[in-house]
């Protein structure tokens, strides 16, 4: 199939629709507007409700219902607005209903600015609302990933009855590049659970977030941590690129994993060999992958766009093997390949450049 | 080979889709491509760039802040801005309508294109982005005048600009002479 080049909330929003999407739900904020814009022109042809809600909780709550009636249903939002959205998707894992939250971000905290950031790791990777829960978080890293990361979203979040999460930053959806636009087979779910109207042809389906009864409610939410611990052995993905050989490994997600890999261009270009190791999901985080690194790794260095949240899912995985950096930029700033190459040289004892 | 290019001029120049036509032609002569757009805050009548960047091999930063080889510069605080940033032999092509002082820097090629002017010539200053891809024409090799028409059949066809495809065509052919 020839490729479009297209940006990746575009890309995001027709894979949606492709997927099987039939119910958007949103609210404007930069950097994500051309989701609902894209939903609001797509959506009437492809079948589905497209509704920009009065506000974010609203919007969520219109995906809680949608869910909850078995309808492939997703919102979009940034920064601040997944935040308000929060207090919903908590309902939304506490009834164990799927949807796909995308979550275009940008730089806080408050209002902060529309620039790119990282700076959502903690919100969207432990939970983010109030409760035990965690919702998987995907995180493409060109504008193909975003493309076929829905599909997948999609598709999790149905196979486990879990919201899913994806997470880029606003360059991603901003940017464009070629992409294929590959239709998918999707995930088949069992719709007998739903709230869609049974005219009293089957025992009445109750879906809630309520239990007043400790015994009960514990019980669910153990049940629901042996889910998070099948989709913890399942869906884990990441591009691990250390080779044997390699003295640093960087780990960054996203957009900003594309400037490690320039800096680590720059640095063979030196004689310092350093590779990357690049979360695909954050929730649930890559551990493994720090447990078999080659014995010629001798540090680690977490990479990302905030004042350092993913370095701690990083030394909880390297658990005091090695040591692990630290290097970010934060506000809105990006940082450049020959910065992050100079963290490795001073990591390494070797002058910057 | 690695190609990073800046397109950048006032919000409303057409410097954006400059580089996204740029991008979707390299794209389909098979090469990477990244456009990335400056979205931060503008006003009305401020600044807007983006950057290109068109590769054999597979792109790793779509950021450019350094180490540009070509810039597409519509007017002089683009000039300004990026001539710091060219790499050594890079090329710069200005629009003169709109710039007021001579390049004098050794280390880059500069291509002179009176392109606003020659835009109103043609009928519309909106065209004015185009009369400057007669500058790829001329001194590079990246595509040709056919890559050109059909990415804009492509990408205006099915819009109501698409009335206005062989004006654009036309602003390319007088940047040409």
């Amino acid at each position: 199939m020839a490729k479009v080049l297209m940006k990746g909330n575009d890309a995001i929003s027709e894979a949606a629709i492709q997927a099987g999407c039939k119910g958007f739900f949103g609210y404007p904020i930069t950097p994500q507007n051309e989701i609902p814009e894209y939903f609001s022109r797509r959506m009437e042809e492809a079948g589905g409700v497209f509704i920009q809600a009065e506000s974010e909780v609203a919007a969520i709550n219109m995906v809680y219902g949608a869910a909850a009636a078995g309808v492939r249903t997703m919102t979009t939002s940034s920064s601040p607005g997944i935040a308000l959205k929060q207090e919903g998707i908590s309902f939304i894992a506490g009834a164990d209903l799927p949807c796909v939250i995308v979550n275009v971000s940008r730089c806080g905290p408050g209002l902060g600015g529309i620039l790119p950031a990282q700076s959502d790791y903690f919100q969207a990777t432990r939970g983010g609302g109030h409760g035990d829960y965690y919702t998987p978080v995907f995180a493409p890293s060109n504008v193909q990933e975003c493309w076929d990361m829905v599909f997948h979203a999609f598709d999790v979040a149905e196979k486990y009855r879990t919201p899913t999460m994806i997470l880029i930053e606003g360059m991603l959806g901003q940017m464009m590049e070629p992409c294929e636009m590959t239709k998918r087979p999707t995930y088949q779910m069992d719709k007998s659970w739903c709230v869609d109207g049974n005219a009293d042809k089957r025992p009445r389906n109750t879906i809630t977030s309520l239990s007043l009864y400790a015994e009960v409610l514990e019980q669910m939410n153990i049940d629901r941590f042996k889910k998070y611990e099948e989709i913890a052995k399942n869906e884990t993905m990441v591009d691990n690129q250390v080779k044997d050989g390699d003295e640093v490994a960087i780990v960054a997600y996203g957009t900003p994993s594309r400037i490690v890999l320039n800096a680590i261009e720059e640095l063979k270009a030196d004689g310092i060999k350093a590779g990357l190791i690049r979360p695909i999901t954050l929730w649930p985080f890559p551990s493994g992958e720090f447990q078999n690194l080659p014995s010629s790794v001798k540090h680690v260095l977490a990479a990302e766009l905030s004042m350092g949240q993913m370095v701690e899912d990083v030394r909880l995985a390297v658990n005091g093997k090695l040591p692990v950096h630290f290097y970010g930029r934060t506000g809105g700033s990006i940082f450049e390949p020959v910065e992050i190459a100079n963290k490795v040289r001073e990591i390494l004892g070797k002058g910057a450049k | 080979m690695t190609t990073r290019i800046i397109f950048s001029g006032y919000g409303g120049q057409g410097v954006l889709v400059l580089g996204e036509i740029v991008a979707t032609i390299a794209m389909k002569k098979g090469k990477h491509v990244t456009w990335m757009p400056s979205y931060g805050p503008e006003m009305r009548g401020g600044t807007a760039n983006c950057a290109v960047i068109i590769s054999d091999k597979i792109i790793g930063s779509p950021i450019v802040l350094s180490e540009v080889d070509i810039l597409v510069a519509m007017n002089q605080p683009s000039v300004d801005k990026f001539l710091p940033k060219m790499s050594q032999g890079g090329m710069v092509m200005e629009n003169t309508s709109l710039t007021t002082k001579k390049i004098t820097d050794a280390h880059v090629k500069v291509v002179e294109i009176d392109a606003t002017n020659i835009a109103s010539e043609v009928g519309s200053l909106r065209v004015a982005n185009m009369v400057m891809l007669a500058g790829f024409l001329k001194n590079l090799d990246l595509f040709e005048m056919k890559d050109i028409i059909e990415v804009l059949e492509e990408r205006f066809s099915g819009s109501r600009s698409k009335d206005l495809i062989p004006l654009n065509i036309k602003a390319i052919e007088a940047g040409m002479k």
